[in-house]
């Protein structure tokens, strides 16, 4: 039997005014997977996710966290969840150290202080610690945001675009991190990015979005060969342009 | 409610209050000025004036008492603006975070934050002008207790007016208490106003406190029961204040309004 998914999002629709934001998209993600959601701009990847945090209500459609109903229980289900997200920098003002203390707090982390160190640690900022966190690099911004990201080791982890803005080295590093997170924790991951060499190296499924539905999904490494696509990125450019036909969408 | 979130509000500001000297600054030097001000003129009038009315209690006590309101609301707006210019909401509020919770935590920060500015502007004024808090007697608890409430309803609804409106409409909030001052009575009886004046008055709690001030420094006995109206009015402004907020939260949360809120978005 396989295990109960992190997150269940069954039949989400997003409407402002006229505008189909998201259009009846359903999926689940499971302990220990990492779920790609990829799209052009304006697919819908980030008003998923933020009804998936909570910040948007969805305008029919149910959520579900760890079999919470988000809801009916916000704070219940959200405890469970953390997220990390390029335009979403930690405020600048307090130090790195401090960030992660807060942010622990609202998580209601237990043993706190052996946990920032941990923390600290698992993303090289030990040295950065009282530094605050508006002078820092993009880099260590994003290793900050990673590192509040899993303070509370959450059960689902959501990333919109963590290796935005950072060199490839540092990018590499990160996505290792990732995955052996989700891995070691059998936390559930949603991934949106535009890097395809990314989808290919850290995801077990990957989400097309094309103007608020899921036009195609399924396993990136066998993707390409299935659609007769040289590459993910060949893909990415023929849902971007609307060159599937109905048949192949999954 | 989780009172560990509402710490982590708390030691958010308390950090940046520790990390900035010019966050501390305000909270004494503009005591200190309103205090030498106010303190001059009203020690100009007690030489001036033959009434044997004495003006330091009735006029230097209604400034450091506006003041106070002042300070609470302040505290409030001033915590939520933090968040407004390090455009922290969706940090924050894609957590288990609750909006109980965080304005808990704002409120408790301006608590802090205010009693520091009162405490110090009690023992300035003390020292340089002899004006003592004591002289209103067991009237002064009140008197603290229904401003604190008003600076406060004042605090969150202006902090839900820029939630919903946008960053920029913070310059609507910084006046509000000017605004309401000439209404509550703070430097002259509510009987001098216009009727028009006089009803907006009698739906104002400072309004209430300032009447009975005068009453006890004209040696008249604390009329508490005007005291308890105030204080029931304070209650349904922090109600309302409540009910506003978290209606434009829910507005927020319905449109997206905190998830892109930024610097530019005012909607």
């Amino acid at each position: 039997m396989s295990p109960a998914p992190v997150l269940k999002a069954v039949s989400l629709h997003k409407r402002f005014g006229e505008i189909a934001a998201v259009d009846d998209v359903s999926f689940e993600a499971a302990p220990g997977e990492i779920v790609g959601l990829v799209g052009p701009n304006g697919a819908g990847k980030t008003t998923t996710i933020n009804m998936v945090l909570g910040v948007l209500a969805p305008s029919a459609g149910r959520i579900e966290i760890d079999g919470i109903d988000l809801s009916a229980h916000r704070s219940r289900a959200l405890e469970r969840t953390n997220f990390a997200a390029v335009y979403a920098p930690l405020p600048g003002n307090l130090t790195v150290e401090q960030n992660l203390k807060v942010f622990g707090r609202i998580y209601a982390v237990d043993r706190l202080a052996a946990r920032v160190e941990e923390a600290l640690e698992a993303f090289d900022l030990e040295r950065y610690r009282t530094q605050r966190a508006g002078v820092l690099s993009s880099g260590e911004q994003t290793r900050l945001s990673l590192a509040k990201a899993m303070i509370n080791r959450p059960r689902l982890l959501l990333l919109d675009e963590p290796t935005a803005s950072i060199d490839p080295s540092t990018a590499r590093d990160i996505r290792a991190r990732i995955a052996a997170f989700a891995r070691s924790g059998a936390c559930g991951v949603i991934w949106t990015t535009h890097n395809m060499y990314e989808v290919e190296a850290v995801c077990d499924r990957v989400l097309f979005l094309s103007h608020g539905k899921i036009v195609l999904q399924g396993d990136p490494k066998t993707l390409t060969h299935e659609h007769g696509a040289e590459s993910l990125d060949d893909l990415f450019v023929d849902v971007a342009h609307e060159t599937l036909h109905d048949g192949v969408v999954a | 409610m989780n009172g560990r979130r509402v710490w982590a509000i708390v030691s958010r500001q308390l950090y940046l209050y520790r990390g900035s000297p010019q966050r501390v600054l305000p909270m004494f030097a503009w005591v200190v000025i309103d205090i030498l001000l106010w303190g001059f003129i009203t020690r100009y009038l007690n030489q001036v004036s033959h009434a044997g009315f004495n003006f330091v209690p009735a006029l230097l006590g209604a400034v450091l008492l506006w003041d106070f309101l002042t300070r609470v609301m302040q505290g409030v707006t001033m915590a939520f603006f933090e968040d407004v210019w390090s455009r922290n909401f969706l940090n924050f509020f894609a957590t288990p975070l609750t909006t109980a919770e965080y304005l808990a935590g704002l409120v408790s920060t301006a608590s802090a934050t205010s009693l520091v500015g009162l405490l110090a502007m009690m023992v300035f004024a003390r020292a340089a002008f002899g004006l003592s808090f004591l002289v209103y007697g067991v009237a002064l608890a009140p008197f603290l207790v229904v401003l604190f409430a008003t600076g406060v309803a004042l605090g969150i609804a202006g902090a839900g007016l820029v939630l919903r409106l946008g960053p920029a409409s913070e310059w609507l909030i910084w006046p509000i208490p000017t605004l309401v001052s000439p209404f509550a009575g703070v430097f002259y009886p509510v009987s001098v106003m216009p009727g028009w004046m006089q009803a907006i008055a009698r739906a104002l709690p400072p309004a209430y406190v300032f009447e009975g001030m005068r009453a006890v420094v004209a040696g008249h006995p604390a009329p508490l029961d005007r005291l308890a109206i105030g204080g029931a009015l304070a209650l349904v402004d922090l109600a309302l204040a409540w009910l506003f907020f978290a209606a434009v939260h829910r507005y927020a949360v319905r449109s997206g309004l905190i998830a892109r809120y930024s610097a530019e978005s005012v909607s």
